[in-house]
C-alpha cells in the first residue's frame, strides 16, 4: 500500500502524518514535493499535513491550494482516490474547492492548543468504520483559524448527507454547528481542524487518532 | 601633513553610543580617524550587547566544562552529549528591550533569533521555553504587552513548527517599565555533525542566505546597550521584523545543506546583523574577509554600507562555503526560495574589507573590534544584608482558607493557561505529557528513540534582590530540582542575566554576587554553563528592574519507562516530604501575599543537602517507587499540594504541627524539598532508606477526597481552588483597564 504526505513550504506536520501512517501500515509513506505536478505512481491514500504553508499569508491554505500537485490530487481525487487533510490541511481542500466551506479565524481571534473532546457523529463513513457511533474521543487540536463556515444550504447538506463526521463537544473556535470535521459527497475528501495523528502514542496522552487512519487505510 | 576636516564629530562619536576613552582607543588602533562605516561597526562591535565588556571578566568565572559538554560558552550555543551519537544544542536569549518597545515582533524575533542560533550549529529545533516579567498586573501598560508577547512568541514558535513546551511568567512592580522576555530553543543534533562558525581557507566563497537586508533594526544592538527614558516609544524603528515562514525555509534549507559537506563554517546575523556576523567568523578562523555589499539581497533601493552593515533584518544566515560546491549550496536555497548570494571570499589579510559601488567603504583589522573589544572591571558594592525573619515573629493568619485563595490567585501562582494554550505544545508529537502544563519540566522525547530530554527555566528575582548570592545559588539549584522532579539527570544549563545598568556600583554588586552563587551550584552539581547572554541596562529613568539571573536547565531521562510528574498521585497515596523544614518565611509569597511585606532574607540554599535529596528522588522514580513528584518552591507545601491536586485531580490532606507556627510550615519556602505521592505500602520502604541516608522525611498527609485540607487550618474544594486559579489570568486580560 502506497501512501503520500504533501510537503508545502512551511508544512510542519508533515513528519508527524508520516510517523501515523507508518505506525499503522509498517510502510514509510512517500513524502512529495510540492512542486510535482503528478503523484507518483500507485498512491492509494494522500495526507495534507498540517503547518503554515505559505506562512498562512493570503489566507490560510490559499496559495498552497493552487501548487502544482494540488491540481493532480484534485482531479484523482474526484475519480476517487482518498485524500485527508488535517488542521492546514483541512484548510488547503477548502481552499482547492475539494471540501465546501471556510476556515475562518478563531472566533475569540487567538490561537488555541488544547486536546478537544470530539463527538463521533457516525461509524457509517470510509473515515470513521473503527469509531462506534456518538461516541467521544480527544484528540489536540492547534490553530488559528479554525472556525469553520458554509452557508446554510451547504450545512443543511452535510448535515442531511451525515457528512460531519466528528463535531466538538466544547466548541473551541466558533464554528458553525460545531464541526470539526467533514467528507465531501463521494465520501473520499475528509478534512478536520483537529490533529489525529498526534494522539496515537500513549505518551502524546491519548490513542484515539489511531482508528481514524485505520478506517480510511482498509478502504483502499 | 594636512588633515581634512573631520567627518566624526564628539557628537556623531556620542550617538554611537561610544566613550571618548572608547574613541581614542579606535584612533589608536587605527592610526587614524574611521570613517562613518568604520565607526559603526566599532559601536556595535564595542557595545555592552555584542561585547559584554562589563561582564566578561565576571562569565569567565563560570564552571563551564563537564563530561557531557562538548562545546560550551563562545559559540553560537551550547552543545551537550546525550549519548548514542546524539547532542543536544541548546541556549537562552533576551529580547527586552525591543520587546517593551513593540511587544508582538519584540517578543517573535527574540523566537526567531534562537532558534538560529540553534539550527546554525546543525541541530534541529526541537522545543522552545521562554522566561516572561511583566510588571504590576494593574499597571496600564501591562496588560497591552502580556497579550502582545504571548502572541507574538506564539506566532513566530507555531508557524515554524517547534512546540513550545514550558516556561514561566512573573509579575512584579519592578518591570514595570522594562518586561523581560528571555526565549530558549533546545535542538537535537548528531554529535559528529555540529557546524561552528571559525571561517577557515583563503578565498573562500563567502554565501549569504534568507532574507534581503532591508532598513530595519539598524543599532538595535546600541539600543540593548542603554537605559530607557520617557522617549524610549521613538525607539521603535529599531526594532526588527520578523518572518517565521522564511525561518522555516531557512532551517530546512540548511538542514538539507548540512547533511553535505559544502559548509565550512556558519553563523547567523543576529544582533549587529552582517558586522557582527562575519567579524566572529573572520576573528574565529584567524582570516580576514572582503565582503562586496553591491551582491547583499537588498529590500529597498539606495541603501548605504552602513545601512547594509547595521541593519538587523531577520532571517539572514551567513557562511563560508567549501570551493567547488556553490552550485550545491545555490540548488539548495533556491529549491526551498530563499535569496542566496556569493557576497565575498575569505582573505589572509586579517582585515575586513568591504566594497561598495566600486569603492572601498571600509578597510579595518578585526582583531581590535573582537579580542581587544573594552573589558572594564566596573565597581561594585555588595547590598547589606537583610535581616533574618522567624516564623514566630510574623502574624500568623487568622483565616488560612483566604490566605490560600489570596496565594493560589496571586499573579505568580495562579494558572497560566491563558498563555500556553496560545503555544502549540505538540507539534513534531515528541512532547510527552504535553496536555497539561504546571510541571516542573518539560520532557521531549528523542524522536525514535526511548529516551527524553527533560527541560526547565527558573529564576526568583525576590530572592536574588534580597541576598545576590544565595539567590543566584537558588536559581540554578531551582532548575536542578526540577529536572530532578521528571526522573532527569540533570546535565548543564544556559543563563540570561536580566540586570540594570552595570555603571552603578550596587546594580554590579547584584550582578556579581549572582554569578558567585550560581557558580557556587553549579560546582556542587556538576552542572556547568554551556551557553547564555547577558542583558544589562534593564533601566527607565534610573530605575533599575529586580536582579533576574533566568537559568535554563536540561537532563537527560535514559529510559521514558521511567520518570514522573505531579499528575501522578491516586486516592490513597500518602504523601512525603523530603528535606528539612524550618519554616522560612523571609521574602517569600506568604509574606507578599498575606501579610504585603517583602522584606526578609531569602531561604539559604544548602547545597549539599540538595544533592543529597535530589539524588535520593531520582532513584526513587527510576525504582518506580513514586506515582508523583513536586518540588517545593514558591507558596511552600500548601501549593506544591495544591498544584499536586489539580494535577492529579484527586484532593490531599495535609497533617502538621498544631503548634503556632503551622504558616510557617504550610507556606514556609525552605530549599532542598521535594514532595512525594507514595503508595502505602511503599512508604515504609522510603523513610527508612532516606533515615538510613540522613536524609529528612516525613508523612505529611494524604491523597485522597475532593478537597485540599490541612489541620487546623484551610478547607477548601479542590475545584473551588482550581477554578480560582485557571480565572485569575482570563479575568486580567478580558477586564476592562
Amino acid at each position: 500500500m502506497r501512501t503520500a504526505v504533501i510537503r508545502f513550504p512551511a508544512s510542519n506536520c508533515d513528519r508527524d502524518a508520516a510517523v501515523a501512517l507508518e505506525k499503522v501500515t509498517g510502510i514509510k509513506p512517500l513524502i512529495v514535493w510540492h512542486r510535482e505536478t503528478e503523484l507518483p505512481a500507485g498512491v492509494s491514500f494522500v495526507v495534507m499535513p498540517g503547518g503554515f504553508s505559505y506562512g498562512d499569508y493570503l489566507r490560510s491554505g490559499a496559495i498552497a491550494s493552487r501548487s502544482p500537485i494540488v491540481q493532480d490530487i484534485k482531479s484523482k481525487s474526484e475519480r476517487g482516490l482518498a485524500v485527508a487533510g488535517f488542521c492546514n490541511g483541512f484548510q488547503i481542500l477548502t481552499e482547492a474547492g475539494m471540501l465546501p466551506g471556510a476556515l475562518m479565524r478563531n472566533k475569540n481571534l487567538k490561537f488555541v492548543c488544547r486536546p478537544e473532546r470530539l463527538k463521533v457523529e457516525t461509524d457509517d463513513s470510509r473515515y470513521t468504520k473503527h469509531y462506534k457511533a456518538k461516541s467521544e474521543v480527544i484528540f489536540p487540536v492547534a490553530h488559528h483559524d479554525g472556525n469553520y463556515f458554509a452557508d446554510k444550504d451547504v450545512l443543511n447538506r452535510l448535515e442531511k448527507d451525515d457528512r460531519v463526521l466528528f463535531r466538538y463537544a466544547d466548541n473551541p473556535n466558533g464554528s458553525l454547528n460545531d464541526i470539526a470535521g467533514i467528507v465531501n459527497e463521494d465520501g473520499n475528501v475528509f478534512g478536520m481542524m483537529p490533529h489525529p495523528e498526534r494522539a496515537i502514542d500513549p505518551l502524546h496522552g491519548g490513542t484515539d487518532g489511531i482508528a481514524l487512519f485505520k478506517s480510511i487505510l482498509e478502504t483502499i | 601633513m594636512a588633515r581634512k576636516k573631520s567627518e566624526i564629530s564628539p557628537q556623531i562619536v556620542a550617538e554611537h553610543g561610544l566613550s571618548e576613552e572608547e574613541y581614542e582607543i579606535i584612533l589608536d588602533r587605527l592610526g587614524r580617524e574611521p570613517n562613518l562605516n568604520e565607526l559603526g561597526i566599532f559601536s556595535v562591535m564595542w557595545s555592552e550587547h555584542c561585547s559584554y565588556k562589563s561582564s566578561r571578566r565576571h562569565l569567565a568565572k563560570f564552571l563551564t566544562k563537564g563530561d557531557r559538554v562538548i562545546q560550551g560558552p563562545g559559540e553560537n550555543a551550547g552543545v551537550i552529549d546525550i549519548d548514542d551519537g546524539d547532542a543536544i544544542i541548546f541556549k537562552m536569549e533576551s529580547h527586552n528591550h525591543p520587546s517593551y518597545i513593540e511587544p508582538y515582533q519584540g517578543a517573535a524575533t527574540g523566537v526567531g533569533g534562537i532558534m538560529r542560533d540553534v539550527f546554525t550549529m546543525g541541530a534541529r529545533p526541537i522545543a522552545l521555553m521562554n522566561a516572561l516579567r511583566f510588571g504590576e498586573p494593574t499597571h496600564w501598560k501591562t496588560k497591552q504587552l502580556v497579550s502582545g508577547v504571548v502572541a507574538g512568541i506564539g506566532g513566530y514558535g507555531n508557524c515554524v513548527g517547534v512546540p513550545t513546551v514550558g516556561g514561566e511568567t512573573n509579575f512584579h512592580k519592578g518591570y514595570n517599565g522594562n518586561i523581560l522576555v528571555n526565549a530558549m530553543c533546545v535542538g537535537l543534533a548528531r554529535a559528529d555533525n555540529v557546524f561552528y562558525s571559525a571561517a577557515k581557507g583563503v578565498g573562500n566563497p563567502i554565501f549569504y542566505v534568507g532574507s534581503k537586508t532591508g532598513r530595519d533594526g539598524i543599532h538595535g544592538a546600541t539600543m540593548a546597550s542603554a537605559e530607557f527614558d520617557d522617549d524610549s516609544d521613538e525607539k521603535r524603528p529599531t526594532v526588527q521584523v520578523g518572518d517565521p515562514f522564511t525561518e522555516k525555509l531557512l532551517i530546512e534549507a540548511c538542514l538539507e545543506l548540512m547533511e553535505t559537506d559544502a559548509i565550512i563554517a556558519i553563523q547567523d546575523m543576529g544582533a549587529a546583523g552582517l558586522t557582527s556576523s562575519s567579524i566572529e567568523m573572520a576573528d574565529k578562523g584567524g582570516v580576514g574577509i572582503e565582503l562586496n555589499l553591491d551582491n547583499v539581497p537588498q529590500r529597498e533601493p539606495n541603501m548605504t554600507a552602513y545601512e547594509m552593515m547595521l541593519s538587523e533584518s531577520q532571517e539572514r544566515m551567513l557562511m563560508v562555503i567549501q570551493p567547488g560546491k556553490e552550485q550545491l549550496a545555490f540548488d539548495v536555497f533556491e529549491k526551498w526560495e530563499l535569496d542566496v548570494a556569493q557576497i565575498g571570499k575569505t582573505t589572509d589579510t586579517g582585515r575586513l574589507v568591504l566594497k561598495h559601488e566600486r569603492k572601498k567603504v571600509c578597510d579595518i583589522p578585526i582583531a581590535p573590534l573582537a579580542d581587544d573589544a573594552p573589558n572594564y572591571d566596573r565597581p561594585h558594592v555588595k547590598p547589606e544584608p537583610r535581616p533574618i525573619l522567624l516564623a514566630e515573629d510574623l502574624h500568623e493568619t487568622q483565616d488560612y482558607n483566604d490566605a490560600l485563595m489570596r496565594i493560589m490567585t496571586s499573579p505568580n501562582i495562579a494558572s497560566k493557561r491563558w498563555i500556553w494554550e496560545q503555544y502549540d505544545r505538540h507539534v513534531m508529537t515528541d512532547t510527552v505529557d504535553s496536555s497539561q502544563s504546571g510541571g516542573d519540566a518539560a520532557i521531549v522525547r528523542i524522536h525514535g528513540s526511548n529516551k527524553a530530554v527533560a527541560i526547565t527555566t527558573d529564576c526568583t528575582p525576590r530572592y536574588v534582590e534580597a541576598d545576590p548570592y544565595e539567590g543566584g545559588k537558588q536559581c540554578v539549584a531551582e532548575t536542578w530540582r526540577n529536572l530532578t522532579c521528571v526522573g532527569a539527570d540533570p546535565i548543564a544549563i544556559t543563563d540570561c542575566l536580566n540586570f540594570g545598568n552595570p555603571e552603578r556600583p550596587e546594580i554590579m554588586g547584584q550582578f556579581v554576587g549572582a554569578i558567585e552563587g550560581m557558580n557556587e551550584a553549579c560546582h556542587a552539581f556538576n552542572y556547568p554553563v554551556v551557553s547564555g547572554n547577558v542583558s544589562l541596562y534593564n533601566e527607565t529613568n534610573g530605575q533599575a528592574i529586580p536582579p533576574t539571573p533566568a537559568v535554563g536547565g536540561v537532563g537527560l531521562i535514559p529510559d521514558l519507562h521511567k520518570f514522573a510528574t505531579l499528575k501522578g498521585a491516586k486516592e490513597g497515596d500518602t504523601l512525603i516530604l523530603i528535606g528539612e523544614t524550618t519554616g522560612w518565611l523571609g521574602a517569600s509569597i506568604y509574606l507578599s501575599e498575606v501579610l504585603s511585606r517583602e522584606d526578609g532574607a531569602p531561604p539559604p540554599v544548602d547545597l549539599a543537602a540538595e544533592k543529597l535529596n535530589g539524588d535520593y528522588v531520582r532513584k526513587l522514580i527510576r525504582n518506580r517507587r513514586v506515582n508523583a513528584v513536586h518540588d517545593l518552591s514558591d507558596g511552600g507545601l500548601a501549593v506544591a499540594a495544591c498544584e499536586m491536586a489539580f494535577g492529579s485531580n484527586v484532593g490531599v490532606s495535609l497533617s502538621g504541627p498544631n503548634n503556632g507556627e503551622r504558616h510557617g510550615w504550610l507556606f514556609g519556602e525552605d530549599q532542598a524539598r521535594y514532595l512525594l505521592a507514595v503508595e502505602k505500602n511503599s512508604v515504609n520502604p522510603v523513610l527508612s532508606t532516606a533515615k538510613a541516608k540522613g536524609i529528612s522525611a516525613q508523612v505529611v498527609g494524604t491523597i485522597n477526597g475532593d478537597r485540599i485540607q490541612a489541620d487546623g487550618a484551610f478547607d477548601v474544594p479542590l475545584e473551588t481552588l482550581r477554578a480560582a486559579n485557571e480565572a485569575w489570568l482570563p479575568n486580567l486580560m478580558s477586564g476592562d483597564s
